[in-house]
């Protein structure tokens, strides 16, 4: 079992390494051949350990194994351990499955480009990044594949790194997700403290036979900083902000890291601190209210993109917001579901607009396309499939996730009507601007610009099999939790039940039972579901037979068009408020920037330069001039005296 | 705290005030009749030619330098010298260690013909 | 009556075989025709081997020396091992960019010797009077060492300022053991340490008292370059030959350090408050101006300049956590500064060519793909100065920061981690040239000579065992940090 875990772990990184330093020497042919063979092995040994996992004797209790003592300072002690349980399983399979697919896929996209080695070398050091986020046993090993997926977010959005946007959205990925990974840090030290150990194990038995109540306030205090983590790696209000930017990556990028992933990692860290937020419900709630309002948010600035990956890439967002709702209202289970349905037909939107990409020679406007329907079948076929399943047509994978989630806030331990409501009208949302997507794209009259026009083609067997093995996905990963209410056993979130049975169990014991009476489970499948005919009708009703309509109706508002096209102008007001001041401030007075330009401002990308003037001034003490100089030394001398002196 | 330092005070006080009045005394009192051969630096002998601050071959510094060095280094020898009979051989060999360094030194820079006058 | 016991000379024995192999250095110098000076160089790390095997004897008989002047305790050795690496890894990585700027003399090796015998005198020192002569013996040496290239105007002006304001600085020292010795008739720490431990308080002469200690401080502080006596290091850094620069970013740092942290946490640990806010605010000056100005420079030796500067405010932050806490991770934290700031600035000597010409961050454009062994340690040492995980930069941040949280200084802890985010910035500026933008390093000329190259896996296997493996080095400087006295 230990070494079939670490079997898991290790194809990826020799990949890396082999391409990494080999690669440059090595055929096109050869450094595909090495970089799938690796995902592959990964899928296989992950398989295997779920196999060997499930006849073990203590199967449900984790499988926990040290391979050695990594980090020893005093009571401090970090071990490179590996934590195997239910949850771990789900993620490993998934995890490797998918990237497995899009190494494929990446193959035939990736053809034509420069660099090709160096993509793999980077894809494949992603995923051995992400599996050693799933499978430590302690914070600290967890950090290191958090950063470590970091890193290679940031070198593979700044991909084309010639082109300086795509550098500057690297960039800002990196310095976004930096202050998330500070409360991150911060929140591991304050459960180092409280519990004297940063390992799973031991914290989470600790927990579990903590009296509810106790510890509360450190506990919420730790809860709400790993949340803020999650918040920056996951892309939630506020920090969503550079998930749309890193859309400048090639699209299996996207797929892979920005869709089905990397971004899910906040939410995983959430469900595998269970025992924690169990106790800390005022740190729940505020997973579940940012998932909620941000679920709305970025679907809402969805409606009006008209870039196809930007588009993708808000409705990831809001998808993610589900997620952390499925998780906030106390339903781990629902949240890690969605996480999973979502990584099959996210990934498939994704690499199915790269295929469009393809075939209209990097063209991602949707006004720029229509039609395409009949050149592309296969793409279009499984673009509808996902369509379908992320609109929660029922039946389809998307469909039983998110009403999984819709129940959960109704009825969840936390649950709460206004979030219902919330996330119900959502689901409206997505279903409008997923079909807007498909009928724009691939319905109507073509309006490819005539240049193009002949080099339209259906992507070859390289990209369009990986699309149908995962459409196949998207429709029957639903199945593995069909609702009681429709004749299912609900295996999945029964199968995950010994992992969170003790966190459920305290969150219903302590939470006040939700007000009022609950409407049955077909009754809420019911709405969402009329919800989504709403949505799909409307965009029917605007795309395909009354086209003109869309256009009249933006003429009658305006300025609530031009908001939504604008992104609330939250980049802009990030710009405005922090940047700005922060750089006229920087001239005026030196401390309020070397505070607030090293706290605030590191919020946006600008920050830099920001704090590049405060070292502007700085820079002028450094004259040179030996009098000045030894002036300064006097000065720092009488400081301290005077310091002292006057103490 | 300060007490048992006023007695320095006194005397720093009193040199300052003799000395004062003695060079304010003699310059009051004394006669004056200045005449070009009295302001000229020296009365008698050369007649002064150029500047007083002449330029020196770099030498010269060099081997200044080197000349205090060594000079000091005699000079150490001379505390030495006064209580050589007490310390005994562990004095002994001190001093001559002291010397075998400076001798090294020594050694490096007359090969390195820092004493070459014409280089 | 003086008697010398042969136990005193084996516990200065590094420090006599490293002088006498200066000298011997300076003695054949003249002999050897220009063209073999190398031998020398050779000769002098057969020295500092030989003083290193030294210690090994040395640490058989600990103990007080010349009438308790000198200690050979684990604290001293520790530092003398310390200096030894540094003089070592100097000296593998000079050679051949001596020869390159036509400055292979035999007197380069001699004062890097002599520097590092003063500076092994300042950690083992005991007595401020000989912490002081270390203090200047080092100083004197490495004041020449950084004008060695005589014909280099900006050379010369480094030599000059760091001479006039260390001559300066080291007044501020002198004048606080005038001080030390009116106030209690004694300099040395041990008798120093007995008489607060009999009072507790820090009280004898009150103001005068704390005068002292101040007047110390500011001359170590410009050793060490805290915030606002850092002003030379810029300045001198970028003039001096790089390997100086390598040497002096790093040794005398080191040493003025060890002497903080005898006189500081040791002898008068007792102080009490007074001292303490002087070392948190100094850190809080020294992190933010040191990581903020390095922001903006685009010469490769100023911004590992500002970089110095800005580690010597984390080492102050472990000073500040006091003695307990501090100590052995300040220790840690020195060892792994020197393995990556000296590999990082004889790595950034050899790219720069002959008459250090390409020392711009543009130069190193495209490194990664031209010479890719050479880039990745160059990237190495730049992850580990910006303390990321699985270099030793990481856990020697992480030790501090764990020593400050413990001794309940989160403000100063949270300005730490913050001016580091920071630092990631500069550091990946490099990294980012020398991998994201296309084209051809001016730097990457010359093949690596092979001396350069065991300097440099020295440096780098150092950093990631260190980086992976912490445990047994933390015991080692815990075990070192016990007999301050």
């Amino acid at each position: 079992m230990e070494v079939l875990l670490l079997l898991i772990l290790l194809p990826p990184l020799a990949g890396a390494v082999l391409n990494g330093i080999f690669g440059r020497r090595f055929p096109q042919a050869v450094v595909s051949a090495v970089a799938c063979t690796a995902p592959g092995l990964s899928l296989f040994f992950a398989l295997l350990t779920a196999w060997t996992f499930a006849h073990l004797p203590t199967e449900p209790a984790p499988y926990v194994h040290s391979y050695f003592t990594w980090i020893e300072a005093g009571a401090f002690r970090a071990d490179f351990a590996l934590y195997y349980d239910r949850l771990t399983l789900v993620m490993t399979v998934a995890v490797t499955l998918v990237s497995f697919l899009i190494h494929l896929y990446s193959r035939g996209y990736m053809e034509q480009e420069g660099g090709y080695y160096r993509f793999f070398a980077y894809l494949n050091l992603f995923l051995f990044m992400m599996l050693t986020l799933v499978t430590a046993a302690n914070y600290p090993l967890m950090f290191v594949g958090w950063e470590g997926v970091g890193l290679c977010s940031y070198l593979l959005i700044g991909f084309y790194f010639p082109r300086k946007s795509a550098s500057d959205a690297g960039k800002k990925a990196f310095i976004v997700t930096r202050i998330g990974d500070v409360g991150f840090t911060l929140g591991v030290v304050l459960l180092f403290w409280t519990f004297g150990s940063v390992d799973f194990q031991y914290v989470f038995t600790r927990l579990e036979a903590l009296p509810p109540g106790d510890l509360q306030g450190s506990l919420t205090a730790v809860g709400i900083l790993l949340f803020l983590g999650a918040v920056g790696k996951s892309a939630q209000l506020p920090l969503y902000v550079w998930l749309p930017d890193a859309m400048e990556g090639p699209t299996p990028v996207s797929a892979l890291i920005h869709a089905a992933t990397m971004v899910t990692a906040g939410v995983y860290m959430v469900a595998r601190s269970h025992a924690l937020y169990a106790h800390a419900p005022l740190a729940l709630e505020i997973v579940a209210v940012t998932g909620c309002v941000t679920a709305f948010f970025a679907a809402t600035i969805a409606l009006a993109q008209n870039d196809l990956k930007r588009l993708l890439a808000y409705s990831t967002i809001s998808q993610l917001g589900y997620m952390f709702v499925g998780c906030g209202v106390g339903l781990f289970s629902a949240g890690n579901f969605h996480l999973m349905t979502h990584a099959f037909f996210k990934s498939l939107l994704f690499l199915a607009a790269g295929s469009v990409m393809h075939a209209l020679s990097g063209e991602l406007d949707l006004r720029k396309m229509g039609g395409l329907r009949h050149q592309m079948r296969t793409t279009w076929l499984t673009f509808l499939v996902a369509t379908l399943a992320i609109s929660g047509v029922p039946g389809l994978s998307g469909f039983f996730s998110k009403d999984a989630i819709l129940a959960g806030a109704r009825e969840g331990p936390l649950g709460d009507p206004r979030l219902y409501w919330l996330a119900t009208v959502t689901a409206g949302l997505t279903a409008f601007y997923m079909f807007r997507a498909l009928f724009m794209a691939f319905h109507g009259a073509s309006r490819v610009q005539p240049a193009l026009e002949p080099h339209v083609h259906e992507s070859g067997g390289k990209m369009t099999r990986p699309l149908l093995v995962l459409a196949f996905f998207s429709v029957v990963a639903g199945y593995v939790s069909l609702p009681k209410a429709l004749g299912g056993g609900e295996w999945f979130h029964h199968y995950l039940q010994p992992v969170f049975a003790s966190s459920q169990a305290l969150l219903s014991s302590t939470a006040a039972p939700a007000a009022g009476h609950a409407p049955s489970r077909l009754a809420v499948m019911g709405t969402s579901v009329l919800f989504a005919g709403a949505g799909f009708l409307l965009a029917y009703l605007g795309y395909v037979k009354f086209t003109g309509l869309p256009s009249r109706l933006t003429e009658c508002f305006r300025g609530t068009y031009q908001l939504l096209v604008n992104k609330y102008y939250v980049d802009e007001v990030y710009d405005w408020l922090i940047v700005r001041p922060l750089r006229r401030g920087s001239e005026i007075f030196l401390w309020r920037i070397v505070d607030a330009g090293a706290i605030d401002g590191l919020l946006v990308n600008g920050s830099a330069q920001a704090t590049a003037s405060a070292g502007n001034l700085l820079r002028r003490m450094q004259s040179g001039n030996l009098r000045s100089y030894a002036t300064w030394v006097l000065l720092g001398a009488v400081l301290w005296l005077g310091y002292i002196l006057l103490r | 705290m300060f007490g048992s330092y006023l007695p320095i005070l006194v005397h720093f006080v009193v040199v300052v005030v003799v000395a004062g009045a003695i060079m304010g005394l003699s310059a009051w009192v004394g006669v004056k009749r200045p005449s070009r051969e009295k302001l000229s630096p020296y009365e008698c002998g050369i007649t002064p030619v150029g500047d007083a601050r002449g330029r020196f071959s770099i030498s010269f510094y060099l081997v200044g330098m080197l000349f205090i060095l060594f000079d000091v280094e005699i000079a150490f020898l001379f505390p030495w010298a006064v209580v050589y009979r007490s310390l005994g051989w562990f004095g002994f060999i001190e001093m001559f260690l002291y010397i075998v360094i400076l001798l090294a030194g020594y050694l490096y820079i007359w090969k390195k013909g820092a004493l070459d006058w014409t280089r | 009556m003086i008697t010398v016991q042969a136990d005193d000379l084996v516990r200065i024995l590094p420090q006599a075989i490293l002088a006498g192999f200066a000298i011997l250095v300076m003695v054949f110098e003249p002999f050897l025709p220009a063209a073999r000076k190398t031998l020398l160089g050779w000769f002098s790390l057969f020295g500092v081997v030989a003083a290193g095997a030294a210690t090994i004897r040395t640490s058989f008989s600990p103990g007080l020396a010349f009438g308790n002047s000198i200690s050979a305790d684990r604290f001293s050795l520790f530092f003398i091992c310390l200096f030894l690496l540094v003089a070592a890894l100097t000296l593998l990585g000079s050679f051949h960019s001596l020869e390159r700027e036509n400055i292979n003399h035999g007197e380069f090796y001699a004062l890097l010797l002599m520097a590092t015998v003063g500076m092994c005198f300042m950690a083992a020192s005991t007595e401020l009077i000989m912490i002081f002569l270390g203090l200047e013996i080092s100083s004197l040496a490495t004041y020449v060492l950084a004008g060695f290239k005589r014909q280099d105007a900006l050379s010369n002006e480094a030599s000059l300022k760091y001479f006039l304001l260390g001559s300066f600085a080291t007044a501020f020292f002198l004048y606080g053991i005038a001080v030390v010795y009116g106030l209690t008739g004694t300099t040395n720490l041990l008798v120093l340490s007995a008489q607060l431990g009999r009072s507790g308080e820090f009280r004898p002469g009150a103001v005068f008292a704390w005068v002292a200690l101040l007047l110390m401080f500011v001359g170590l502080a410009f050793k060490v370059s805290t915030v606002p006596f850092h002003v030379w290091t810029p300045d001198v850094y970028q003039g001096a030959p790089a390997p100086v620069t390598a040497f002096l970013s790093v040794g005398p740092k080191a040493a003025a350090f060890a002497v903080l942290l005898r006189i500081f946490l040791g002898a008068f640990a007792s102080a009490g408050s007074g001292v303490f806010w002087v070392f948190w605010a100094s850190a809080i000056l020294t992190m933010c101006l040191g990581n903020l100005a390095a922001l903006l420079q685009s010469n490769v030796k100023r911004l590992l300049a500002y970089s110095a500067i800005a580690h010597a405010g984390y080492v102050l932050v472990g000073i500040a956590a006091g003695r307990g806490e501090g100590t052995a991770p300040v220790l840690f934290y020195l060892t792994v500064y020197a393995l990556m700031n000296v590999g990082a600035f004889l790595l950034v000597a050899h790219l720069a060519g002959t008459g250090e010409r390409w020392t711009r961050i543009e130069d190193f454009t495209g490194l990664g793909y031209q010479r890719p062994a050479v880039a990745a340690c160059l990237a190495a040492f730049m992850l580990s100065l910006a303390g990321f995980p699985t270099t030793a930069g990481f856990f020697a941040k992480f030790y501090i920061f764990r020593a400050a949280v413990h001794s309940g200084l989160i403000g100063l802890t949270i300005v730490a981690v913050l001016t580091s985010v920071v630092s990631v910035y500069y550091y990946f500026r490099l990294i980012v040239v020398m991998y994201m933008r296309e084209g051809k390093a001016e730097a990457a000329s010359a093949s690596l000579p092979w001396a350069l190259r065991v300097a440099l896996a020295i440096s780098v296997v150092g950093i990631f065992y260190l980086g992976l493996y912490p445990t047994d080095f933390l015991l080692l400087t815990n075990l070192a940090a016990v007999p301050l006295p």
